[in-house]
């Protein structure tokens, strides 16, 4: 269990880092290496050259900025996790995150590491997609940015191209009257999920639901927008008496095959129960939100 | 926690007072431990270390058609690339090591492939290089081509005419088969008037120590000396099959167990292929070679253990009295079996656990499957017999309208039958299965006690009016510990320090050896428990015994150093009677130094140990007292006189005349989540007898994780082979080990029977929290499921998918 011969690159800033991408036929990029380090052990990744972005300057820098929360690529989970401002801007960040591995993975792992990595199970790409986020991506033409849902391909494939670092991660902040969840199932307490649901649903002034914003982990090639969920939420009242009945809607987003300890007929399930706890968790919250910013806007 | 004894070992006349044995005392070896201190095989500091690694068969059962090393042996820094052909007397059948004349057709593999792959993961080549970087790089750089032949990894299809043969001439794949019989099976199932059948699955597992496999040796060319480090649960049975394949004399090898980071069971097999080929490249090549194991290899090729299929039937009266038991089972052995029938013996020979039961049939058939091979894994056959039995008696309770705690109650043996004897059921040490003592209905009722019956069974009322899943589950399992032929142990007190050397000829894996039997030790000489030190896992040290397995360390070693410590006791007060001018009986050991009782008169320990050695040189101040013209010599004779020898040192020996049987009840309450059908235990209550606890904290910390190995194989833990063989989940990923997170809190109770086989009365624990967590889990998850109407839980391990298709299943119905 001991990887290959490779070049290691050490840029100073992100132009070098790009260059060393264009310069070398197959790098890999190091940031907290919690996935890339054992794939390279198991010598199931081979590259010419590992860049490694830790001298890169800026990229761990957080900061909430007006409707968006910025987070340098770099950023550690743990970091961000425990970030307060992040938190108070919104709160489903760091829910999400208590959900990662554990403490000391989170410890090294970093916010662009796994975003980039897209895992189908991982949580942050799912926190991603559900938020409409985007990330900023480096290459030798200059910056781009990609909107969550263009960047998701395929099991560990993404639409970044093989010149390019990513180099930010951007969420926004969570909308007035919004609730929010992130609850996932694994077989063991910081696995990766056999299901994980990240929600946020948002009242109208009339305390109905006016949208819901979904997104499913482990149950497909990529994460995925629930969206069968999400048009069955634009359509109705708050009625809680039905949200059992559209988390069902979920179901049909499992395409992950029977195995050996998960059929897919429990997967679908788990996900439903899932989605359902994350709708009412959401709706709970939501409705907390705004009556707590009514009483305040009322006392003021 | 709480403890009861049942009635005192028998203390003799001038024994002293047992301050430490039976106290919660620190473990000696925690400091070093946990400051990261510890010295394992890979930390052994090697002066020009080279590193060895493997290639392995990715075919389950292939002929090797083709084998290349030039490319590999052409990479920069690769000193030599081993393979069938030139490793010489090494190329040959390894030994079985536990032989039994039915085993019919026994096979052992080589250390390297030839002709013949048998299982994934199986070594093929041994690549010595500069660092492991290197050799690793070379393995990649062999060329091999394996043809594939057909396989059957199901054990039950692997039986059948016409499935594939792992081993050409060996006809049904059967290894060995067994039938034993105990009183009168037939005539009980005739005159039953119940009759319960079921049919049982464990699956397959791993012990996953937290050290995988690891070798480093050294030759030294001048002294002829083999060193082997090696983190085995056997040094000196893996010296004895060194000296044996390379014939050197055992004085030329030294096999040392340092520091071994887990063993629970698989590490007790040698020799594997890493244990010869290292010592081989270390002879030829002059230079001292290591092999650090993978986790990855560790999957594919440490021993595994666990998968039987019982079919087991009960004969019972209509009061639930089992007069009879038949028990039918299949034992995967996986490709080879190098330790003989020992996991299947054990398991047929537990069979009946706790209960008269007195006519049993039990028959065994040992298969071979395209796997690793199978060797001793903690519980060894345990687990899946009273899986098989108490899963029964649960189905036998459901049948007979007769409650779980209640059937038990009728059936278990009383206190005054020890010794039990089932006579013609032949255990692991050779001997007739016999019960030794125990209290078993005082068990299970403190069990009963502690759970409170009345008020789980009223919460469980409401749980259920408001859908929710809640169930209790129990079993009841007995373990025979302590298995000889004997352990030796040696005492002696240091004349300068005046503290006291112990050896064993066993290793310790984190068992806490050098605590314990230290323990034993300061009682008897009335020392500090860390001014004992005890040093084992070195042939070079001490090399009279057999090995650490079968929960005997404490049974067996610890009796004879128990033995040897007494030895000593009645020398050093020889000899300070004569050194106070007093009787032997006036004279108290304490704090490191003999005293007369009632007076402040007190040698200390270094000096006695001292005098008893004649001296020429006064090296320090206690010196100038055993010299020749000291005024305490006495010069009407030679100083040695009789048979007497120098200083302080005792060695005994004890044999145990059979196995001791330990014994518990263990009971769970969980619940079932409705949205993941994961699984809560909410509370898990022990009641456990091992006997003469010497150090209840340690005996807990052995039953904690036990019960963690336990959950492992109840709902968590499962080797998967592909109908191909090869295992899908070699790694922590996918291999489910249980987390702190998944593991109860335990809630532990003692009794204290103490066997009376040996002086201080111990039973073995090892293992025993293993034994019985799969039908406690089992047991409660189809209690909590039971509204549902699913059906039997047969299989283990358990998982959330498992039962959301039975509940599912259950409602379609």
């Amino acid at each position: 269990m001991k990887p290959s011969r490779f070049e290691y690159v050490l840029p100073r800033s992100i132009e070098e880092a790009v260059a060393a991408r264009v310069e070398y036929a197959d790098t890999v990029v190091l940031s907290g290496g919690q996935s890339l380090v054992p794939t390279l052990n198991f010598r199931l990744s081979n590259p010419e050259a590992v860049i490694d972005l830790r001298l890169v300057p800026g990229l761990a820098d957080v900061r909430v900025d007006g409707d968006w929360i910025h987070v340098g690529g770099r950023t550690r989970q743990r970091d961000l996790e425990l970030d307060d401002a992040v938190h108070a801007a919104n709160p489903l960040i760091r829910e999400t995150l208590h959900h990662v591995a554990h403490p000391v993975i989170r410890n090294r792992g970093t916010v662009g590491g796994s975003i980039a990595h897209a895992d189908p199970s991982a949580e942050l790409p799912c926190l991603l997609l559900c938020l409409d986020g985007e990330v900023v991506a480096h290459g030798p033409g200059g910056a781009r940015t990609i909107d969550a849902q263009d960047l998701f391909e395929f099991i560990l494939s993404t639409t970044l191209e093989p010149d390019e670092i990513l180099t930010e991660v951007r969420f926004p902040v969570l909308p007035e009257r919004t609730g929010w969840c992130f609850t996932e199932f694994a077989r063991r307490h910081g696995d990766f999920a056999l299901a994980g649901v990240a929600a946020t649903l948002t009242l109208a002034e009339d305390g109905t639901i006016a949208w819901g914003q979904l997104a499913a982990c482990g149950v497909t090639t990529t994460p995925v927008r629930l969206v069968a969920v999400e048009d069955a939420l634009l359509d109705g009242a708050a009625d809680p008496s039905r949200i059992r009945e559209i988390a069902q809607l979920a179901a049909d987003v499992v395409t992950v095959p029977d195995d050996e300890s998960c059929s897919s007929a429990y997967r679908r399930d788990l996900l439903v129960g899932l989605v359902e706890r994350a709708l009412r968790t959401s709706l709970q919250r939501a409705t907390e939100r705004a009556t707590a910013r009514t009483s305040r806007e009322v006392t003021s | 926690m709480s403890r009861r004894e049942a009635e005192q070992p028998e203390q003799a006349d001038n024994a002293p007072p047992m301050v430490h044995t039976g106290a919660r005392v620190r473990r000696n070896e925690d400091p070093r431990l946990l400051r990261g201190q510890g010295r394992y095989v890979d930390d052994i500091p090697l002066e020009g270390c080279v590193h060895g690694a493997f290639l392995r068969s990715t075919i389950a059962r292939g002929r090797i058609v083709a084998l290349d090393t030039t490319d590999a042996e052409r990479v920069p820094g690769v000193l030599a690339v081993y393979t069938c052909d030139n490793i010489g007397g090494l190329d040959r059948e390894m030994p079985l090591l536990i032989p039994h004349p039915c085993i019919t057709h026994g096979r052992t593999q080589r250390p390297l492939a030839r002709d013949d792959v048998y299982y994934v993961g199986q070594a093929i080549a041994f690549v010595v290089a500069v660092d492991r970087y290197v050799a690793e790089d070379a393995v990649s750089r062999i060329s091999v081509d394996i043809e594939p032949l057909p396989v059957e990894v199901d054990m039950e299809r692997a039986v059948e005419d016409g499935a594939p043969l792992v081993h050409p001439d060996v006809p049904g794949n059967i290894a060995a088969s067994l039938v034993q019989h105990c009183g009168d099976a037939d005539a009980a199932f005739e005159r039953a008037e119940h009759h319960t059948k079921i049919r049982v699955q464990v699956d397959r597992s791993t012990g996953a120590p937290m050290e995988c496999l690891a070798t480093a040796a050294r030759w030294d060319p001048v002294s002829g000396e083999l060193v082997v480090w090696d983190g085995t649960q056997a040094p000196i049975g893996l010296r004895g099959a060194l000296s044996s394949l390379f014939d050197l004399d055992e004085d030329k090898v030294r096999v040392i167990a340092p520091d071994v980071g887990g063993g629970f069971g698989p590490k007790i097999h040698f020799p594997y292929a890493n244990e010869v080929l290292v010592p081989l490249a270390a002879m030829q090549l002059g230079r001292p070679v290591k092999y650090i194991e993978d986790r990855s290899e560790n999957f594919v090729h440490m021993s595994h253990e666990r998968t039987q299929i019982h079919e087991i039937e009960l004969a019972a009266t209509k009061d639930g009295e089992v007069i009879g038991l038949r028990d039918v089972f299949l034992h995967d052995t996986g490709s080879f079996i190098p330790y003989g029938i020992a996991v299947a013996q054990v398991a047929s020979t537990a069979i009946a656990g706790p209960y008269r039961i007195p006519n049993i049939e039990v028959e065994f058939r040992c298969v071979y499957t395209p796997t690793v091979p199978v060797t001793p894994y903690r519980g060894c056959g345990r687990p899946q017999a009273n899986f098989a039995l108490e899963r029964a008696m649960d189905q036998l309770a459901e049948e007979l309208g007769i409650d779980r705690f209640e059937i038990r109650r009728r059936n278990l043996i009383a206190d005054d039958e020890f010794p039990y004897k089932r006579e013609g059921l032949i255990f692991a040490d050779g001997l007739p299965v016999t019960y030794d003592s125990g209290q078993y209905g005082a068990a299970l009722a403190l069990l009963e006690k502690e759970l409170d019956l009345p008020a789980f069974r009223a919460e469980q009322e409401r749980a259920r009016a408001e859908g929710r899943w809640l169930g209790l589950g129990l079993s009841f399992y007995v373990e025979g510990t302590g298995l000889g032929p004997y352990e030796g142990g040696r005492v002696r007190i240091h004349p300068i320090t005046g503290k006291v050397y112990v050896n064993t000829g066993l290793t310790t894996q984190g068992q806490g050896h050098a605590t314990s039997m230290a323990q034993l030790v300061a009682d008897q000489l009335g020392v500090a428990v860390d001014d004992v030190i005890v040093v084992e896992g070195d042939t070079g040290v001490y090399d009279w015994g057999v090995a650490t397995f079968a929960s005997r360390a404490m049974v067996v070693s610890g009796s004879a150093i128990h033995k040897a410590a007494v030895k000593a006791r009645e020398r050093v007060l020889e000899i300070a009677a004569n050194m106070l001018e007093v009787d032997p009986a006036d004279i108290e050991l304490k704090d490191g130094a003999a005293g007369v009782r009632g007076t402040a008169t007190t040698i200390p320990l270094a000096a006695i140990a001292t005098v008893s050695n004649p001296l020429r040189y006064a090296f320090n101040d206690a010196a100038q007292i055993a010299t020749q013209f000291a005024p305490a010599s006495k010069g009407d004779g030679p100083p040695l006189q009789g048979d007497s020898r120098p200083g302080i040192e005792t060695e005994q020996f004890y044999s145990p005349p059979h196995a001791t049987w330990a014994y518990g009840v263990h009971a769970a309450i969980v619940e079932v989540d409705p949205v993941s059908y994961d699984l809560q235990v909410k509370r898990y209550v022990i009641v456990h007898d091992c006997g003469k606890m010497i150090n209840p904290m340690i005996v807990e910390g052995q039953i904690a994780g036990g019960v963690a190995s336990g959950m492992g194989g109840a709902f968590y833990e499962k080797l998967e082979y592909e109908a191909n063989g090869n295992l899908r989940n070699a790694s922590f990923m996918e291999f489910l080990m249980p987390y702190a997170t998944e593991v109860p809190h335990m809630e532990m109770h003692h009794l204290e029977t103490p066997t009376p086989l040996n002086p201080i009365g111990a039973k073995g624990a090892g293992e025993a929290g293993t034994i019985p967590v799969a039908a406690v889990i089992a047991s409660g998850i189809q209690d909590a499921l039971a509204p549902e109407g699913i059906g039997p839980l047969w299989h283990v391990p358990l998982n959330p998918s498992v039962l959301h298709d039975a509940v599912r299943e259950a409602r379609s119905r």
